[in-house]
């Protein structure tokens, strides 16, 4: 009789992984997950192990390691153990958030960042007018650069005068 | 210590520093905006201290935290431009905008630097360090739009050149000069850089802040 099959269960394929990680919310914007966000680069299934290639967002931010913590506990819970490998170079950049990504920002009323210019960022590229997640009016204004953490600036819309965040472009 | 360790650990000790400093306007900016950039920046530069020192802290066989915080004062090897402690605003901002001119002129030469680890993390760094020189260079034009504000920054300026000179090694400063004088216009003097590896009295009360909570717990403490 083999009892192998019972004691150790069926690694995940990298698909049902991919599943699962497509299920962790931000931790700080739930409306988006982790795999909306881009922030997993690969995923590679080695016997029982799975590994994990993730690129941080905001080098401050303290939800790269509740984020860890997320992946790790769901690849465990496929029965397999986690190996994440937390990527320090610039791999990531705000151009990953998918398309769907961006409208569940938007729906959830954050703007979503604008894309990267070809060359550098500059301050007026972000003074002009984006559209409001809220009423759709273009006629906005950035406000600050900066917002209640690293990912956001405030906006402005002048149409149905609502102060909203934008997700920033780096 | 190899040469790129030292590098790691200079870098890592300025960001971390300023982002101290940085952090002292949380709560009492002249206004609200300015209290959420200035926190927010120092979350910024204390988030890419803390991948530079995990870097440093492989090479070491130690940790990021034991690195930012279990060292003795004089072992910090930060430029003495950020241990400075300047609550008064135009200091502020000629520190924040001579600090990012500095740095861009730094990150420009490590992302193109042979080390792939080190160019990496500086290019991740520059996407974010580009919002903080928009901060700046936006507060220049502020400045600079009035006779008041012009004298405030030129005096602030004054003060600081030599420390902001100290920031980048020898080869890097004419290109520093050339950017300031060029903002400024106007021609700035010629003075000893104030180098890494002296100390303003100023960091030890920092360090014994910044410290605190680290040294009062029990050993073995986790959090």
């Amino acid at each position: 009789m083999n009892t192998d099959s019972l004691t150790k269960p069926r690694p995940p394929t990298v698909g049902e992984v991919w599943q699962a990680l497509s299920e962790i919310p931000d931790p700080e914007i739930p409306v988006i997950s982790l795999v909306d966000l881009g922030v997993v680069k690969d995923v590679a299934v080695d016997n029982g192990t799975v590994r994990v290639d993730f690129a941080p967002t905001f080098m401050g931010c303290p939800a790269l390691e509740v984020m860890q913590r997320a992946m790790e506990s769901k690849i465990a819970a496929l029965g397999a153990v986690p190996a994440i490998n937390v990527r320090l170079d610039d791999s990531w950049s705000t151009d990953d958030i998918t398309p769907e990504g961006r409208e569940k920002l938007r729906a959830a009323g954050f703007a979503p960042p604008a894309p990267r210019p070809t060359r550098n960022l500059e301050l007026v590229q972000l003074q002009r007018g984006f559209r409001c997640p809220y009423c759709g009016s273009t006629s906005t204004k950035l406000e600050n650069l900066f917002g209640p953490t690293p990912c956001r600036s405030i906006r402005y819309c002048n149409a149905c005068r609502q102060p909203f965040e934008q997700f920033k472009t780096i | 210590m190899s040469e790129r360790t030292d590098l790691l650990l200079s870098f890592a000790d300025d960001e971390l520093i300023l982002g101290w400093r940085n952090s002292e306007w949380t709560g009492i900016a002249p206004f609200l905006e300015e209290d959420v950039a200035f926190s927010s920046i120092a979350q910024n530069e204390i988030g890419h201290a803390r991948a530079l020192y995990e870097l440093a802290a492989r090479e070491l066989g130690t940790t990021a935290d034991e690195l930012a915080f279990d060292r003795k004062p004089e072992e910090y090897r930060c430029a003495p431009l950020v241990e400075l402690r300047r609550l008064e605003w135009a200091r502020t901002i000629a520190r924040h905008w001579l600090y990012e001119t500095a740095d861009e002129i730094r990150l420009a030469g490590l992302k193109a630097f042979d080390d792939p680890e080190i160019a990496g993390i500086a290019a991740k760094m520059d996407r974010e360090e580009a919002y903080h020189r928009m901060h700046a260079e936006m507060w220049i034009d502020r400045l600079i739009s009035t006779e008041d504000g012009r004298t405030r920054l030129s005096e602030a300026v004054d003060e600081l050149w030599p420390y902001a000179l100290g920031v980048l090694d020898g080869e890097l400063r004419p290109e520093l000069r050339a950017r300031v004088e060029q903002r400024l216009a106007r021609k700035l003097p010629e003075v000893a850089p104030v180098p890494r590896g002296v100390h303003e009295a100023e960091l030890a009360e920092l360090w014994e802040e910044m410290t605190m909570v680290r040294r009062s717990a029990p050993p073995g403490s986790q959090w």
